[in-house]
């Protein structure tokens, strides 16, 4: 994984076979206070790429899947969206910060699903879809409510356009969820521990619809999740982080049968 | 209203600034205090009274609390000014602030006991604690610490609305500007003078609250 | 008591006249009061510290000095050279009412725009609304809902602030129950006009509950409709709508 230092003005780069990457952490760093949870993490995700992230709570995963959304902003660093930079880059050796313009051009290629769903109360399940397409990618209504439809459609909710979120249960809005997200075609999904707050019983209807997401679609996806199986199914890569590092990294198969690190061995024991 | 034309002049500041500042320490403030203390303790009475009295008794208090919160402490004043002539208007002001602020606090007490998680009333069901000691020794302090920010902001309340005093007769902050302006025809620097007491006061006393907030904080479980 | 009766019945026409002025008082306060609650509860919010200053001082000149200091600011200063503005007593009261109460709103519009869970925000980033719309078509509405029985506190104080303006020669109903003792007596007249108040604030509070239930069905919270039928305004914990 080496990458070339980023000293150009746009700050693209490449990797060494030619292909820019999807996402690329440099040397990031990222402290909430004194808590210091990434510390000059170097990672890559090439286009296509299903990465999942395993590992205890704290290890940092989640905060990298923020750090792409731009939920958070590293301290030192840089992340590159296909090759350009998402919210700092280089100068003549200094780390400038890109303007308020640039970033919200950025943020519209990565979409997020959450734990807590975060679903619209004051919108029906359709608004709540189009909503993005129509205000920021600039889709005609007409053309929003089909891309919805077929969406609501993909993710087995067709009946509920008109319904509340208040209305559905946990494992429908979090569908709903998947639906909005997708419905603005990102080029990242990142899933942040997306079956965690589901009672057990529909975990699985969630899973299959992200299954078929990942097998129907070429779109990036950046997974955090404790669902091992499904990790399994989807993932081409599986990093195991601790305390803000990657402490192993490898093919499903292998990780998960033959882990190579105790560290891994440990957590996989616990959890699986 | 002005002899001459300029808009302020700090001769007339200073000659009415003694007068106000005056009225602030003797009438102002004595009357916060004092009705502060008659609403927290009538306010804690009818809080009581609501929780523990029969049905029909604790509707009618209710009712009166309501009936006195939501009309105007003017019209309330001027009633008691009339039928208690005898009375300093002082006196019967600061009483009937002091019961007009009692109903506001009232309802933060309620909500503050409210708040009190149920498992603690089990634990002294389960102890067989008597009802006095469950009130002193367990439901007030607890009750107390997140109804005592919403009492100081009550408090600051009633501080800002000690000059409708002057409604019946009682001299206060801008009742004192108004005099000194009719008798000098120089209104500005006498009610502006008035105005800023009353918000470095103000200023001063919400800083003090919400240090109180932050202590009391601290101090939860 | 008969007579007491006649002489309300003689000073009917004037007591309504005093209810109006008392209900122009306080609708117009309110809506002056709602505009600069919402205006200044924003601008508080911005990143750029002037503007951000501009609306705190504001907030904290209306909040901390007195509803009576103002009233007699505006009734008696402005009309003065460098001002010199001139206008009819009860736009004075209006203009007084408004701006100290939409200074306590303001407190009440960022604490619940606050309120709104950082989910929401986030979703919202993850969507990519730009700040405007996000505000008006997510946060706000929800805001919404949270603040409405703070200003329901807010709307029944300046109805009761509005009883104070009869000193600035508005003849309003308070000014008007001033007359009626003298024709009949302070119990009946003082009497009659706490119903009437009570009245106007119970119908208001009414109002306010009904809106209330309407913005949370619109969040998909139920409550039902028979619930908005209470006199008691919700009271706020923090005091939010009052002082500090």
């Amino acid at each position: 994984m080496n990458t070339p230092p980023l000293d150009t003005h746009t700050g693209a780069i490449t990797l060494d076979d030619g292909e820019m990457p999807a996402i690329l952490f440099d040397k990031v760093e990222k402290r909430f206070g004194d808590h210091v949870v990434l510390h000059d993490l170097d990672f890559t995700v090439r286009r296509g790429d299903r990465v999942t992230l395993i590992g205890p709570s704290g290890s940092g995963k989640t905060t990298i899947l923020r750090l792409v959304m731009t939920l958070e902003e590293a301290n030192d660093g840089y992340i590159l969206i296909d090759g350009k930079p998402l919210t700092h880059y280089s100068r003549d050796g200094k780390r400038v910060e890109l303007k308020e313009k640039h970033k919200n051009e950025m943020r519209k290629r990565i979409g997020m699903v959450f734990q807590q769903f975060n679903l619209f109360p004051n919108m029906t399940v359709i608004e709540n879809i189009i909503e993005a397409p129509v205000h920021v990618l600039g889709l005609s209504k007409k053309d929003a409510l089909a891309r919805g439809r077929a969406l609501l459609e993909k993710v087995g909710l067709p009946d509920k356009e008109n319904a509340h979120p208040t209305q559905l249960s946990g494992g429908q809005q979090q569908r709903v969820a998947i639906a909005r997200a997708l419905a603005m075609e990102p080029e990242i999904l990142l899933l942040d521990e997306v079956t965690s707050a589901l009672d057990p019983e529909v975990v699985g209807e969630v899973l299959n619809i992200l299954r078929d997401v990942a097998r129907e679609t070429d779109v990036t996806m950046l997974i955090v999740t404790h669902e091992m199986q499904f990790a399994r199914d989807v993932s081409n890569r599986v990093l195991m982080f601790d305390s803000g590092r990657i402490v192993e990294e490898g093919k499903p198969e292998d990780i998960f049968s033959n882990p190579q690190e105790q560290r891994t061995r440990d957590f996989l024991s616990a959890v699986l | 209203m002005n002899d001459d034309n300029s808009f302020w002049s700090w001769d007339h500041a200073i000659a009415a600034f003694p007068d106000i500042l005056e009225k602030f320490l003797t009438v102002t403030l004595v009357v916060t205090i004092i009705g502060s203390i008659i609403a927290a303790i009538l306010g804690l009475v009818i809080a009581l009274g609501r929780r523990t009295a029969p049905r029909p008794v604790a509707a009618v208090i209710t009712l009166l609390m309501n009936f006195v919160r939501m009309t105007p402490l003017v019209v309330q004043l001027l009633f008691a000014y009339y039928v208690f002539t005898t009375v300093p208007p002082i006196v019967l002001g600061t009483i009937i602030i002091g019961i007009h602020y009692a109903t506001y606090m009232a309802e933060v007490y309620r909500a503050g006991i409210d708040a009190v998680p149920p498992g603690q009333w089990e634990a002294t069901t389960a102890l067989s604690m008597s009802p006095g000691r469950t009130w002193t020794a367990v439901i007030i302090p607890q009750a107390l610490r997140s109804t005592l920010p919403a009492l100081a902001n009550y408090v600051i309340s009633m501080f800002k609305d000690t000059p409708f005093l002057m409604v019946i007769t009682v001299v206060e902050m801008v009742r004192q500007a108004q005099l000194y302006g009719s008798k000098n025809f120089r209104f500005v620097e006498a009610i502006i003078i008035a105005g800023l007491i009353y918000l470095v006061a103000s200023l001063l006393s919400s800083l003090l609250a919400r240090r109180l907030e932050k202590r009391l904080e601290y101090t939860t479980a | 008591m008969t007579e007491n009766f006649e002489a309300l019945w003689r000073a009917l026409p004037q007591l309504v006249d005093g209810v109006l002025i008392t209900l122009q008082l306080t609708a117009g306060g309110a809506l002056l009061a709602i505009v600069v609650a919402i205006g200044l509860g924003l601008l508080a919010r911005f990143e750029n510290v002037f503007l951000r200053g501009i609306a705190r001082t504001i907030i904290e000149l209306f909040r901390g000095t007195s509803l009576l200091v103002q009233l007699f600011f505006f009734f008696f200063v402005l009309p003065l050279p460098p001002f010199e503005i001139e206008m009819p007593a009860v736009f004075t009261g209006i203009l007084a009412l408004g701006l100290n109460y939409g200074a306590y709103g303001a407190e009440v519009v960022r604490g619940s725009i606050n309120s709104v869970p950082a989910g929401q925000w986030e979703a919202t980033t993850a969507l990519s609304l730009s700040r405007t719309h996000r505000m008006w078509r997510v946060i706000f509405p929800q805001a919404w809902a949270l603040m409405l029985p703070s200003l329901n506190n807010l709307l029944i104080q300046l109805l009761k602030g509005t009883a104070v303006v009869y000193l600035i020669t508005i003849v309003d109903l308070t000014a008007e129950l001033n007359k009626l003792r003298v024709q009949t007596d302070v119990y009946f007249a003082y009497g009659l006009g706490l119903l009437i108040y009570f009245a106007i604030a119970y119908l208001l509070t009414l109002g306010m509950n009904a809106l209330e239930t309407r913005a949370k069905h619109r969040l998909g919270q139920g409550g039902k409709w028979r619930d908005s039928i209470t006199t008691t305004p919700v009271p706020d914990m923090k005091g939010a709508g009052q002082a500090a």
